[in-house]
Parts: C-alpha cells; structure tokens; sequence
C-alpha cells in the first residue's frame, strides 16, 4: 500500500459508521489490537550514527525491513536500540524516505552502493520519487553499459548462433549483419561494388561522348553505347532482384519486411528495369518510360545499408519534421505575400517579367534566398521597394528558423528519449499499484478464507501468519462493507467464470434471440458480452449427442459434490477436485446448445450446479489447483 | 455557497486584471499574487488545549493524530481531490469516489471546500467516542446530501449506490441494476414511519435505537484509535 495510508486507516474505520444504519447482515466483530496504542520513540544505531524516529513512522511501509518484525533480529537489549553495522549517511536516505514517502537518490553516492543498501532494507528502486528518478535511471544504465563494455571487450567474438537455427535464419542473420561470415562479407561489398557501378553507369550514360563518323551531333555516351550500357543495367539490376528475393523469402517476418523503407527503396530502384522491359517501343509511352529511369537513381539511397552515416541522417529528418515543415509553411506564406505585391506593383510595366502571381513566385523565392538569378528584375520604384523589402525579409525568415530548428533538434531527441522512459515507467508503476491492488484483495480473500473473521482465538494462531494489526484491521473494514450490501468480494477468474455460466443459464431458459443475450451478458460482463454474441451468431445451434452428454458430467459433478452449504465448501478444498483438461470456456458455451424453448425445465438444473461448482474454484485457486470445465 | 461566491468574486478579479494587464501590455507581473494566494492555503490548528477540550481524545492522541495528519497533508488542509484519493486506497476493486465525495461533505461542516484537522478530529470524535445519539445523527448528516433534515429516497439511492460501487465487479452474486433500489426500499420501509416517502431525523433516531442489532453494532468501531 502506499503511504502513510496507515494513517488514515483509523479514519476509514470510523466513517464506516455511516454504514451501519444500512446494514442487511450484522456486522463482524472487530480484531482485538493487544499492542499498546501509545507511539514510542526508537533509537536506531547506524554504525555509531544514532538516529531516533517514532515507531509510527516505521510502521508505514511494513514491507520493508525497518517496517516489518525482521528488524527484531537486530535489537541490542543491552542498549535498547536496533543496531545496523550499514553506511551511516546512506541510511539518512533511507531514514527519510520513511519519513516522507518519497524515496531521494543522492548524486555523490555511488549507484551500485545505493542499490545494494535499498536491497539490504527492502526497499524497491521503484519507489524513488520523480525528482531522482531521471538521474538514477541513467546513472544506473550508465553503469551497465561500462560494465558491459567490459564484459564485451573480453570476449570481442559475435555471440555464436543458436545451434539448431535453420538455414533461413542464417541467411537472415548473414544478411544483417555482414561481418558474422565471409560469405556474407563477399556479398556485401559485391552489392555495394554493383550500386556503385550502376549509379556511375547511369551518370555516365548523359555525359555526351564523341559523335559517331558522319555525323556532327555530340552524342550522349548512352546512345553510343547502347549494348554495353544495357549489358551493365541488366547486371546490375540481376544482381539486386537475386538479393531482394533473398532478403523476402529470409525475412522472418514478410509482410513487416515488405513494409520496411530499405526494401521500398529496392523495389523502386529495379522497377524501372522491369518495366522498360515489357513497355513497347512505342513514341507515346516513352515519354513516360523516361520519367521512370529517373527512379534508377534511387539505387544510391542502397548505399544507406551500407553507411551508418546515412541512416542517422535520415532518422534526423524524421525526427526533425514538425520544425521543418514550420520553416516551409512560414516560407510559403511569406512568398505569397510577396509574390502578390511584387505582382500588383509591376502590373503596368511593359513587356514584364511578372506576368502572373506564380510567376512571381520565383522571384520572390529566388531574392528570398538570397541567390538573385537577375531573370527577373522589377522597374517600378514600388517594385524596388518591395523587392529590397522582400530580400531583407528573406534573410531574416531564413536565417532564424534555422538554430531553432537545430535547438529545437536537440532538444525534441532528448525529450523523447525523455517521454519514452517516462512512459516506460509509468506503466511499470500502473502494473505494480494494480498488483497491489490485486494483491490486497487476495490478501483479503486468503483471509476470508482461513476463515479468519470467525473470531477464533489462539487455536487459529498458526493460520494467520503474521499479518500485520493494519492488515488485520483493513479486512475488517472490508468485511464490513460486504456485510453491509450482503455480497462478497471475489476475484476476477471466479467472477468471469460466473459471468459466463450465468448467461449460459439465461440462454438455456428462454429462447435465443442475440440482443436479449447481449442485453444480459452486458449488464455483468461487457467485455466478454462482444465476443460472445459474436459467437453465438456465428455458432448452429443443433443438439448433438456429445453436448447433451456434456450436461450430463456437468450434473454428475453436481450429484458427486452432494448438497453443500457455503462455509462447508470452504473447508472441503481438497475432496473436490474436478477432472479437467484445457480451458476453453467459450467453446463449452457454443457446444452447449439451446434446447427447444418447450423444455426449460430440464436445463434449469445445470446452471444452480454450476455456481456452486464454481464456488470452489475460488479457494482451489489459492492452493494452486486450477479448477477448469472441460470443454467439447 | 459563500465559498462559491467567493471564488466568483476572486476569478472575476483575475480576469479584470488580466483584461488591464493585456490593454496596457505588462508583461508577467502577476506572480506576486499567485504567491499570496499560496501561502493562504497553508493552515495552522487551533491550540492543544482547546482541542482537547473540544473533543473526546486525550492530548497524546491529538499529538498522534495530528502528527499523522501533517505528515500527509502538510499544508494543514485536505481538499477533496486528495481525499477521494486517500479513500480510494482501502477499497481497491470498486470506485470509491462517489462515497468518499460524501463522506468529505460530512466532514466538511464549515462548508469551505477543505477539510482542516479541526474538522478532522471532530469528526472522529464523534464517530468514536461519541454517545449513539451523536453518532446516529452524524450518519443521518452524511445520508442527507443536501442538509435539509430530511432524507429523500434520491437521496438515499444515491449514497446507497456509491456503496455498492465501492465493492466493484467481482461480486458473488453479481451486483444487478435493481439491487440498491431495493436496498433503499428496505430501508425506508423500516425507518419511515408515517410513509410520507422522508425520513427526518427523529424517525431515524427512533428506528435505529429500536433496533438492536444497529445498537450492537455502533459499539465496533470504539477501540480503532
């Protein structure tokens, strides 16, 4: 529990008062508290260091060492104080946590130091308060780091692969990391080679070469030597869909692979290959066939497998969007703004450039940055004006975003490497207070269980192992509130469990129409209301012989648990045990079928059994027996 | 309602400010008034000795108690927020929200939306030490949402409900729609009297010392601190 809600127990109790004018059943007697009620001061010697605190304040957490009866292992009668042979000023920390609750790392202390004495009191690093949380994660994943550093640099080898891995998934493994094999070493510098050389040939193919005899016209080399370059295109392009199709059918997860940049950008740079291939050398379409050899160019960003370099860079233009797409729109805006006035104000020149506001487009973006091509130069004074406002402008537009955007960089990296942790633990913290919850109420139900609030004396001693007196006084207050309503805590396995049989009754009662079911199940369990009905749509509803007989075990372990009352079920863990094999509770609802609406009573029986079956599912589950239905 | 006036009045204040600030253009001058209004909220209890006479503890409870309570709330004041909070923790598979939303109204008697130690150990007081009239009449104060010394059956659905949500789901038998209306059916058919659909505060006094198991009961709770 969390703290100092110890304190506010007594209070809890007291407003439960206001219950018991509405109670239907009586209520349980308290637990008898024999410790004394004073609070007394206790002297805790740490290595010499004495420190004095209540006993209260122990007692919040009694989970720990400090907090539970272990610290009775440490008392020095002689002294009459708990002496510790710990680090003095890290049980300050320590000391103050109790106090306040929130648990401090102290920077000048060493991690592992700090752990090892949080380990010593019981305390769980999760604890530690938002404020140190930052610092202690990193100090700590710092020092895993180096130590494995060191780890590391003895044994420089790969971690060997798994000695029955197929050959898929060495091929996989070959292919991502290069250096495991020498095999795949040659491929991966023979890729590269073969981008390289495709990326050259296609530079290569427009550099105009010398003109053939006969003719004056420079030649771009790729007319010249049309065979030879189309022989070195089709290698190349052999040589990436032989490694694309081995990276697909390697993949262990082909659709995820698909879906993947790298392989995106394989696709688009031997595609045009392809598709030149099956295209007609027809004039209409070549127009088109140009655009897409444009894609060839695609093949450098192959080289991104093969530099680090190119893949943080581009994971940096990801990152970075938002500020660039900032820069863009306040650019854009600013160019239309300019491009409009510019317009207007060289409208009645004559023989103008700036015959439209697009047009003018280009002259605001080319002053903006700076570059002034001189293609379009205004002539009236307003234009002058404009335009030397527009270029001033435009270093100011320019220029500032861009540190922002470079802060803005470093910043957003950190802050996200920031959310992620903090995200991290925020579910770690959810999933621990819902353990503890759970925790409590099995706490709670244990305690019912074994039979605790009967109020028996010393012969029940040795069952109630040492709960502690807040424990001892939070069940009651539970049992207060169950008496109260006169319904009982149970928990989440025994409760779907009846949500299930109980619409299972529903049905066998009356005939089935889907939304009167769903009307039912979702009144107790709407989670599984869903996925029901949609079963239920689905499933035909014929009597075969195997359900019928299904009913039948199910009586029969009625008849063989004989008539029972609830306390009687309590005790009788052991005798029951139900033979089951697999649980699939939703296949024992379809196979179930509806009788015909005109015998309602014969499938009444099954569904009173079933609770009181089920009834001992919950105490069975304690003592780790699962209690299941077999299913069809 | 005089603490919803004045919070009117102070956020009509701020806004006004806020308006003069905008039209005249300072810039961030408004945190020496934030700071004030922080430090009102720091609250100091009465003296010892008055609350010891005042209620039914003895001094080294209140030192107790007291300790406990600044510990948790160092400003001296639990708000509401906090308290549904605090409540929540012992009743971990339902919601105990609604209750603990009532439970802060009976508590709260001055009615200024914090519940001080003064009113704290008051409360507990009564509710521990107090005579069976005291304490069957803070429980008709906490039944009765809108004080009016009479409780309605809106009412009593209503603080019936939310106990019914402290429990939660998992419930054996699982908790129906009409399950807390008939709880309340029950309960009005014992406590009122002269069926006129309210129960006031002597029928409920009158009904409950008739009853012997309520009477039992209100002893259980004596020994908690």
């Amino acid at each position: 529990m969390a703290a100092g809600v110890a304190t506010w127990l007594p209070f809890a109790r007291a407003a439960a008062v206001g219950w018991l004018p509405l109670a239907k059943k009586t209520m349980p007697k308290p637990p008898v508290d024999k410790k004394s009620r004073n609070d007394e001061i206790l002297f805790v010697n740490v290595s010499g260091l004495r420190f004095q605190t209540w006993k209260n304040t122990l007692d919040r957490y009694p989970d720990t060492l400090l907090g539970s009866s272990e610290k009775e292992f440490f008392y020095n009668e002689d002294t009459q104080e708990y002496f510790f042979d710990r680090d003095p000023e890290m049980f300050r920390h320590i000391l103050n946590f109790y106090r306040t609750g929130k648990l401090h790392y102290p920077r000048q202390e060493c991690i592992q130091a700090f752990d090892e004495e949080l380990a010593f009191y019981g305390i769980v690093p999760d604890i530690i308060g938002d404020c140190c949380m930052e610092e202690y994660r990193d100090r700590k994943k710092e020092n895993q780091e180096r130590l494995a550093e060191d780890t590391e640099a003895e044994n420089a080898t790969d971690t060997p692969l798994p000695p029955h891995s197929t050959s898929r998934e060495r091929l996989w493994r070959a292919f991502e990391n290069p250096h495991t094999s020498t095999m795949a070493l040659v491929f991966y510098y023979v890729t590269g080679f073969f981008i390289a050389v495709s990326v050259i040939a296609n530079v290569v193919e427009t550099v105009p070469c010398r003109p053939p005899k006969g003719s004056k016209k420079d030649l771009p080399c790729g007319e010249k030597y049309t065979l030879a370059f189309f022989c070195m295109d089709t290698a190349c392009v052999l040589i990436f869909t032989f490694e694309y199709l081995m990276r697909l059918f390697a993949a262990p997860s082909r659709c995820k692979f698909m879906r993947s940049v790298m392989s995106v950008i394989d696709v688009v740079a031997i595609m045009p290959y392809y598709i030149g291939l099956v295209m007609p050398e027809n004039e209409d379409v070549s127009g088109a066939f140009v655009t897409l050899r444009v894609f060839r160019v695609f093949r450098i960003f192959k080289f991104s497998r093969h530099s680090q370099g190119l893949r943080i860079l581009g994971y940096t233009l990801k990152s970075c969007a938002s500020e660039l797409g900032f820069l863009l729109f306040s650019l854009t805006m600013a160019i239309i703004i300019f491009a409009t006035v510019m317009f207007y104000a060289e409208k009645g020149t004559k023989g103008t450039n700036f015959t439209s506001i697009p047009a003018s487009f280009w002259y605001t973006i080319v002053t903006m940055t700076t570059l002034g091509y001189g293609d379009m130069v205004p002539n009236t004074i307003a234009g002058k004006i404009f335009g030397s406002i527009c270029s001033l402008s435009g270093v100011l537009v320019i220029a500032l975003p861009v540190p922002v955007i470079v802060s803005n960089f470093s910043r957003i990296y950190h802050q996200n490497q920031r959310a992620d942790k903090m995200r991290a633990q925020q579910k770690v913290r959810l999933a621990r207070i819902r353990l503890a919850k759970k925790g409590t109420t099995n706490a709670f139900l244990q305690y019912k269980e074994e039979g605790g609030f009967q109020g028996r004396g010393s012969d029940n001693a040795l069952c109630l192992k040492n709960r502690s007196s807040f424990e001892h006084q939070h069940h009651h207050l539970l049992h207060c509130l169950e008496k109260t309503t006169n319904h009982e805590f149970t928990d989440e396995l025994t409760f779907s469990e009846m949500c299930m049989t109980e619409s299972v009754g529903y049905r066998t009662s009356r005939s089935t129409s889907i939304s009167s079911q769903q009307g039912v199940a979702t009144s107790c369990c709407p989670r599984r209301a869903k996925r029901r009905a949609i079963r239920l749509a689905n499933s035909t509803v014929s009597v075969s012989r195997g359900s019928v007989q299904e009913l039948d075990t199910l009586q029969v372990h009625k008849t063989s648990a004989g008539p029972q009352s609830r306390s009687s079920l309590n005790a009788r863990t052991e005798d029951l045990k139900l033979n089951c094999e697999d649980r699939d509770f939703t296949a024992a609802i379809i196979s179930i079928p509806t009788p015909p609406a005109n015998t309602p009573d014969e499938s009444l029986p099954p569904s009173p059994a079933i609770p009181g079956i089920l009834r001992n599912s919950r105490p069975t589950s304690f003592t780790h027996e699962t209690v299941k239905i077999s299913s069809l | 309602m005089s603490s919803c006036r004045k919070r009117c009045k102070r956020e009509l204040l701020k806004f006004a400010q806020y308006l003069f600030r905008f039209i005249t253009g300072t810039l961030n001058a408004d945190s020496v008034e934030d700071e004030l209004e922080l430090s009102a909220a720091r609250h100091r209890p009465e003296a010892l000795e008055q609350l010891e006479a005042q209620t039914r503890f003895s001094r080294k409870e209140l030192q107790i108690l007291y300790r406990g309570f600044k510990n948790e709330c160092p400003s001296g004041v639990v708000n509401e927020d906090t308290f549904k909070e605090i409540y929540s923790q012992f009743f971990p598979q339902g919601d105990a929200s609604t209750y603990a939303h009532f439970l802060f109204d009976a508590f709260d008697t001055d009615h200024n939306g914090s519940v001080s130690f003064e009113d704290f150990v008051m409360g507990l007081s009564i509710l521990l030490r107090g005579t069976v009239q005291e304490k069957l009449n803070w429980a008709f104060n906490l039944y009765d949402i809108n004080k009016d010394g009479y409780v309605t059956k809106e009412e009593m659905l209503d603080i019936i409900k939310s106990i019914y949500d402290m429990m939660g789901k998992c419930t054996y038998p699982t908790l129906k729609e009409e399950t807390p209306r008939q709880h309340v059916e029950i309960f009005f058919q014992k406590m009122d009297k002269n069926r006129d659909g309210v129960v006031t505060i002597d029928e409920f006094i009158d009904c409950c010392q008739n009853d012997e198991n309520i009477m039992k009961s209100m002893q259980l709770f004596e020994n908690v601190i």
